[in-house]
């Protein structure tokens, strides 16, 4: 992991500016912002940990646990909420019983909540992974969570 | 290059690719691409190739008609352009065949025309009751041409605005803005044409300009959409403000949750470099100018300009008092002036079109058009864009079409988490700046909500509080502690633990956090609260008094229960309850387990209307039996 992060973070030394590009890409190649990877860009960048730790819990983009296979967004957007976004979360709450920011013990799912991914028209939406699944209702989103299990998914 | 010659070139493209033979375009914007867009261009792509047709295919952005994609529209030398809505990748075999092969344009599938030439039995899309009242000024390009492809845009009157502004002088440009009338667009409506005017006369060097694309309002898409659409439009006036201000370096601060906007942009970028419209000597004009595109992080008090500006820096994204104003000090403390993406390209147009054109649409203080997000409870959700002053009850009926089921229409969300509800009674309100803030809302960058009669409006408050509460940075102490503290009392509200004098607790709350917020988040924070109590105070008082949610939205105040008359025991709601909180078997009166039950919602919407056994009560309870009893032994009692 330490030649990846160096990779990254190497066209950046010495830079201002740079902590969230930086950020963005290390999550994009890792996953998650880890521990070593938090003390590496402090080295790089000469900043301290703690700036750093600052900076990435303040935005809802980073995380800090290794997510699952994959992941679920339910968007909880104001159009989303008048047409049922919360009972939407609650149904994936119970079905995968993890709570949002967390992930199933087998690895296979994490849960997020987003604020409004701008397919309001649609609404309400989840995205698994980068797919955006509109016009969702309770039933749908169990049925295309428990397509993941019998190894599909991608094209429910 | 001169761009005289550059434009007679471009023209060339645009009529090869559009107008000499076939040319098929498909909408995919991200709408588009969540409706399956993407698979119906394959799907046309294939067919051309196996019927060796030789047409061109076009990605296009968004005719803003979301709630019936993916759109695709079919031009055939001499005829107009024929859209068709809501298909699917299946369809395409047989509508190119039909239409390219034997004439026949298929009016049954068809939604509209659009270009010279009628089409019997198709009307044109400029008559369609979502589009007439309409005017496209910002988005006149969108669904029209490639949105990356640079020789599109300047075929289409393209940096006209800025050949125009680069012979002017800066001051003459800032005149220009100034008497077109155009506010912010991003929500607070300061004149943007005096704003420049400060950072021009700041004093440095060194200056910033940043478009604000940090569309973080729930509910909000315009300015995805146009940046999906026609992203050159936004950069062009983005160059003409750097011009006029005296900039030398930009900035286009987008949500991380637009890939595809992002994209679009990075590409358009390169494309003005190599075009010479950005960089050193910009056409010539001895002004040089470059910009980039930082991607937010998902924080929406981003969207604030002190906070955006911390944010570009590579800091918490944290707003600070003001002044100093960023017109003074910005960006890295140098002069900095921010506008939201719509101005920008507003002032483009501006410049092309002339001031005087631009101000003869909207109102006498509202000039200009603005584009607005209609979703909700709404028929036709999608993006449109309307002449200020528009009466609001036109946009909910006339475009919109009305409410979803022909239910009641409660109200209308303006201005997302700062702003208020407009209720049912004021559908007559203008909407421009004057009159959405008379009723106590406010233009915002332009979500629209419309909420049905199933709406609770204490839940739509609690729902915007809990927002701006998870998003406060915790600075202020409105931010930090009063959001708290009014959240603690609607919670318990729609917890129905409501206690008397809540509301009058959550009106003094939230005049002192109006009083006292450090930046819009804080100080507008209130506003959702205090116009869902100045207009549906009774529903609250339902809630406190009487443990009731009239709109029966309130989960924990609203509860599902099978009649044991009427359940036939058919098992559908018990194989579709996604939380298997129903128990019975067949012929057995269902039963709901109110200790698993999540309140989705899905047996109330899978009982077959024949039966139509499931109910959803508020402040009441319905006796049912204990465990699953056989289906006749119930009906007996």
């Amino acid at each position: 992991m330490e030649s990846e992060l160096a990779e990254i973070l190497a066209p950046y030394e010495e830079k201002k500016g740079v902590l969230i590009p930086v950020l963005q890409q290390v999550q994009e190649k890792l996953g998650y912002i880890s521990e070593e990877a938090i003390s590496q860009i402090a080295k790089t960048l000469k900043l301290s940990g703690s700036d750093i730790f600052g900076v990435a819990s303040f935005y809802t983009q980073f995380r800090f646990v290794k997510p699952g296979e994959h992941t679920v967004k339910i968007c909880l957007g104001t159009a989303c909420h008048v047409r049922g976004g919360e009972q939407i979360l609650n149904t994936v709450k119970s079905y995968l019983s993890i709570d949002t920011g967390e992930t199933t013990k087998d690895g296979k799912f994490s849960l997020e909540r987003v604020a409004c991914l701008g397919c309001c028209a649609l609404s309400p939406v989840i995205v698994v992974d980068e797919v955006v699944h509109s016009k969702m209702n309770p039933l749908k989103t169990a049925n295309l969570l428990s397509s993941y299990y019998q190894g599909g998914g991608d094209e429910v | 290059m001169k761009f005289e010659e550059t434009k007679k070139k471009a023209i060339e493209e645009w009529e090869s690719t559009t107008q000499k033979k076939v040319c098929i375009r498909v909408g995919t914007a991200t709408c588009g691409r969540s409706s399956g867009a993407l698979d119906v261009l394959k799907a046309i792509n294939d067919e051309l190739s196996r019927q060796n047709i030789d047409a061109n295919v076009m990605e296009v952005g968004c005719l803003g008609l979301c709630y019936i994609e993916p759109m695709i529209d079919i031009y055939k030398p001499g005829h107009s352009r024929v859209i068709y809505a809501n298909v699917t990748p299946d369809l395409m075999p047989q509508l190119i065949e039909d239409y390219l092969l034997r004439n026949n344009p298929r009016p049954d599938l068809a939604l509209g025309t659009i270009g010279e030439g009628n089409i019997e039995g198709i009307p044109r899309f400029s008559e369609l009751p979502m589009i007439k009242p309409q005017v496209r000024l910002v988005l006149k390009n969108c669904g029209h041409i490639d949105p990356v492809n640079i020789n599109h845009y300047i075929a289409n009157g393209g940096f006209g605005g800025l050949i125009k502004a680069l012979k002017m002088k800066p001051e003459e440009i800032i005149e220009e803005v100034k008497k077109s009338g155009l506010r912010g667009r991003g929500g607070a409506g300061f004149p943007t044409g005096t704003k420049w005017g400060f950072c021009r006369s700041a004093e440095g060097v060194e200056k910033y300009i940043i478009c604000n694309a940090d569309e973080g309002d729930p509910g909000a898409f315009m300015n995805r959409s146009l940046l999906e659409g026609d992203p050159y439009l936004v950069l062009e006036g983005m160059v003409i403000g750097a011009y006029a201000i005296g900039a030398t370096e930009g900035y286009i601060y987008t949500r991380a949750e637009y890939p595809l906007a992002i994209k679009r942009l990075e590409v358009a970028l390169d494309r003005m470099r190599e075009h010479g419209f950005l960089g050193e000597d910009i056409l010539g004009s001895g002004f040089s100018f470059d910009m980039r595109i930082k991607q937010g992080a998902g924080a929406f008090v981003c969207g604030e300009e002190t906070a955006l500006m911390y944010s570009i820096e590579g800091k918490r994204g944290m707003p600070r008092p003001r002044p100093p104003f960023p017109a003074t000090s910005g960006v890295w403390g140098k002069p900095s002036n921010i506008n939201n993406v719509e101005s920008w390209a507003d002032v483009a147009r501006i410049l092309d079109q002339g001031a005087d054109w631009y101000a003869s649409f909207g109102t006498e203080r509202s000039r200009g058009t603005k584009t607005f997000s209609l979703a909700g409870n709404v028929k036709r959700t999608g993006l449109i864009e309307v002449p200020l002053g528009i009466p609001l009850r036109q946009i909910i009926y006339d475009i919109g079409g009305g409410i979803v089921g022909d239910k009641e229409f409660k109200g209308v969300q303006s201005g997302g988490p700062s702003g208020g509800t407009i209720p049912a009674k004021l559908i007559d309100t203008l909407v421009d700046y004057e009159h959405l803030a008379e009723v106590g809302s406010i233009m915002g960058s332009g979500g629209l909500i419309v909420m049905d009669e199933d709406s609770c409006m204490v839940d739509m408050a609690h729902y915007f509080l809990d927002f701006v509460q998870k998003e406060s940075c915790g600075k202020c102490v409105a931010g930090r502690v009063g959001t708290s503290q009014m959240m603690n009392i609607l919670e318990r509200i729609i917890q129905g633990e409501g206690q008397p004098g809540d509301v009058e607790k959550l009106e003094s709350l939230a005049n002192t956090l109006l009083a006292t917020g450090l930046c819009a988040l804080g100080g507008t924070a209130p506003n959702p609260v205090l116009t869902t109590i100045r207009y549906f105070r009774e529903e609250y008082e339902a809630h406190i008094n009487e443990r009731r949610c009239p709109a029966k939205r309130c989960t924990a105040l609203t509860s599902y229960y099978i009649l044991p008359d009427k359940c036939e025991g058919c098992g559908i709601c018990l194989r579709d309850c996604p939380a298997e909180a129903i128990q019975g078997g067949k012929r057995m009166v269902h039963i709901i387990d109110q200790s698993k039950c999540i309140k989705c919602g899905t047996c109330f919407d899978v009982c077959p209307p024949r039966f139509n056994a499931v109910v959803k009560v508020s402040g009441e309870k319905v006796e049912v039996p204990p465990e699953p009893v056989p289906v006749k032994a119930s009906k007996k009692e």
